[in-house]
């Protein structure tokens, strides 16, 4: 294993521009389809949360659209966008939706309508009730939704190597192709780090988001 | 300041289920009128349309002679007060009660000057700062109350506020309520099953039954000549004793005991009532008494609650508030029915018949 490790490090000051490069791809790889989503599912969420039949409609498909693996959307992307970025972030942006879009539903739906009402009833018009007290309530748990999906996107990311979108994934892939674990940790190991500092930064904005005891209230 | 007026106000939600039906009221300023009547009875349903959460199927809403039937809730300047409280929980207390204020666009120094006001009237400044979750039962009531007297509203209107507080906080807060709302000048409609706060609260209270009115008026009215059968069983704790009876010739029979009819009474059938505590032990010269078994005693503290079986028709039971100072168990009794203390109810119609 120690010797591996020594390689990789090796591997990695030789190669630390083409690194560089990759990360820059993978992280563009990570935000592009996160903007998406996010620009897509929190209002959906929102209208879901407010409708039944919307919830009923979106929720399903979306849940549906989840079991198809990210790898196949990306070969089945490939015939139509070709081996490219935007297949990769395609891809990306429909393993990225459900958590979104679940978890924006859901906050939004948890909140008494006893609260939605009694600002209503204190003469409250509707885009104040969303912005002054549902948004407030509802935040910690979308959080959530999008902490969960960008760790997801960051692994997932890995596998736009495969349709030559680059990113870190491309050293795993080449590590494979030449049996080199040295290789292959050199895209794996910054992978795995991302991921865990997107959960531990997202998780301190959620404890921020998540104001002391509302929870209980 | 305004005075609120509900005309022929009718809620449906299908042609069978009408909480609310063909409801005409006024609420002066300074008034203190409370809804009250069983669950079901259509008293939040009358409350969630004067505030605009409901709206009516028939019939206005007027505030100040504005009719506000078909504006939204933010438009009729009213204040609310729900049973749940609903604090926002992500605000603290200072917030909570100036959140009605922001909406205005007050200047900052209005509105803090506003909040402190209504935080010292409810002793609430020492917890300004603190979270709705940090707060007791009792004190959540109160920001909840500080959060709609800030508003200066045209219309208070409360839905049971004290419901979810224990009876020893209830009674103290509704004693608070009395002097808080005494300085407003603005109508207050109070929606409550309880009786007591109904009473002890308003200026005005309305009786409301199936949707309908059954009575409007002073407490004290509705205390002494309830309209009808259901006013009468309703107000008033424990309960007024009711008897449907069938008359012979100018007396009705309760058991043994005859009981001559006021004069003017030409129904064949009536219902006597008569308040447990207006039955009492017999003095000289008393010429309606009514002997009974004694089946039950109830030691109210102050009071004995007692059950009596009248002599004649052990179905007519009798209850009574008598001193809690002798022993009433397994004795026969007589008592007397003080005749100015008698209600009469026509036996088909279930209303009153006497003054």
């Amino acid at each position: 294993m120690l010797p591996t490790l020594q390689n990789a490090y090796q591997y990695a000051l030789d190669n630390s521009d083409r690194i560089l490069t990759a990360l820059q791809q993978h992280l563009l790889l990570v935000a592009v389809p996160l903007a998406i989503g996010l620009l897509v599912g929190l209002p959906l969420g929102l209208w879901s949360a407010r409708s039944r039949v919307v919830s009923t409609v979106m929720l399903n498909s979306f849940n549906a659209l989840r079991v198809i693996p990210s790898l196949a959307v990306l070969f089945l992307a490939v015939p139509v966008l070709g081996l490219s970025f935007s297949s990769a972030v395609l891809a990306l942006t429909l393993l990225v939706m459900p958590p979104i879009l679940i978890s924006t539903d859901v906050a939004f739906r948890n909140i008494s309508p006893a609260i939605r009402e009694a600002a209503t009833g204190m003469g409250m018009p509707p885009a104040d009730i969303l912005k002054t007290v549902e948004i407030p309530l509802a935040l910690p748990v979308i959080v959530a939704g999008i902490k969960t999906a960008t760790v997801e996107v960051i692994a997932s990311a890995t596998l736009a190597a495969f349709v030559g979108a680059g990113g870190l994934g491309a050293f795993i892939v080449l590590g494979f192709a030449a049996y080199d674990p040295a290789i292959l940790l050199v895209g794996a190991v910054p992978v795995a780090l991302l991921a865990l500092l997107a959960e531990l930064g997202l998780s301190a904005v959620q404890r921020a988001a998540q104001a002391p005891g509302v929870r209980s209230a | 300041m305004a005075k609120l007026e509900l005309q022929d106000l009718t809620k449906a939600y299908s042609r069978d289920i009408v909480p609310v039906k063909r409801l005409n009221l006024t609420v002066e300023d300074n008034e203190f009128l409370t809804l009250v009547g069983p669950s079901g009875c259509g008293k939040s349903t009358i409350l969630r349309m004067i505030a605009g959460l409901d709206q009516p199927t028939e019939g206005r809403v007027l505030i100040g002679d504005r009719d506000v039937s078909r504006l939204a809730p933010g438009d009729r300047n009213i204040a609310m007060v729900f049973q749940s409280y609903a604090l926002y929980p992500h605000m603290t207390v200072g917030e909570n009660i100036a959140s009605g204020l922001k909406l205005r666009h007050l200047p900052a120094g209005d509105i803090q000057k506003r909040v402190q006001e209504a935080s010292g009237v409810l002793g609430l400044d020492p917890l300004l700062d603190r979270k709705p979750a940090k707060l007791s039962g009792g004190q959540r009531q109160r920001v909840a109350l500080a959060r709609a007297l800030v508003r200066n509203p045209d219309v208070f209107l409360l839905d049971e506020p004290l419901s979810n507080l224990d009876a020893l906080l209830r009674e103290q807060v509704r004693a608070d309520l009395k002097q808080i709302f005494a300085d407003q000048k603005s109508p207050i409609v109070y929606v409550t099953h309880d009786q007591t706060e109904a009473m002890t609260l308003s200026t005005k209270v309305a009786v409301l039954s199936n949707g309908y009115l059954q009575q409007l008026g002073h407490p004290h009215e509705i205390y002494k000549t309830p309209a009808n059968r259901f006013v009468a069983s309703f107000i008033g704790s424990p309960q007024m004793n009711l008897f449907p009876l069938s008359r012979t010739g100018n007396d009705v029979v309760l058991g043994n005991f005859r009981v001559p009819l006021p004069a003017g009474v030409h129904s064949s059938s009536v219902i006597l009532g008569i308040r447990p505590e207006h039955l009492r032990l017999p003095r000289p010269g008393d010429a309606l008494t009514v002997t009974g078994n004694v089946f039950l005693v109830e030691n109210l503290g102050m009071h004995d609650l007692v059950s009596l079986k009248v002599q004649g028709d052990p179905s007519l039971s009798l209850r009574a508030i008598l001193p809690a100072d002798a022993t009433w168990s397994r004795e026969n009794l007589t008592l007397a029915l003080p005749p100015e203390t008698i209600h009469w109810f026509d036996g088909e119609t279930e209303q009153r018949l006497s003054a």
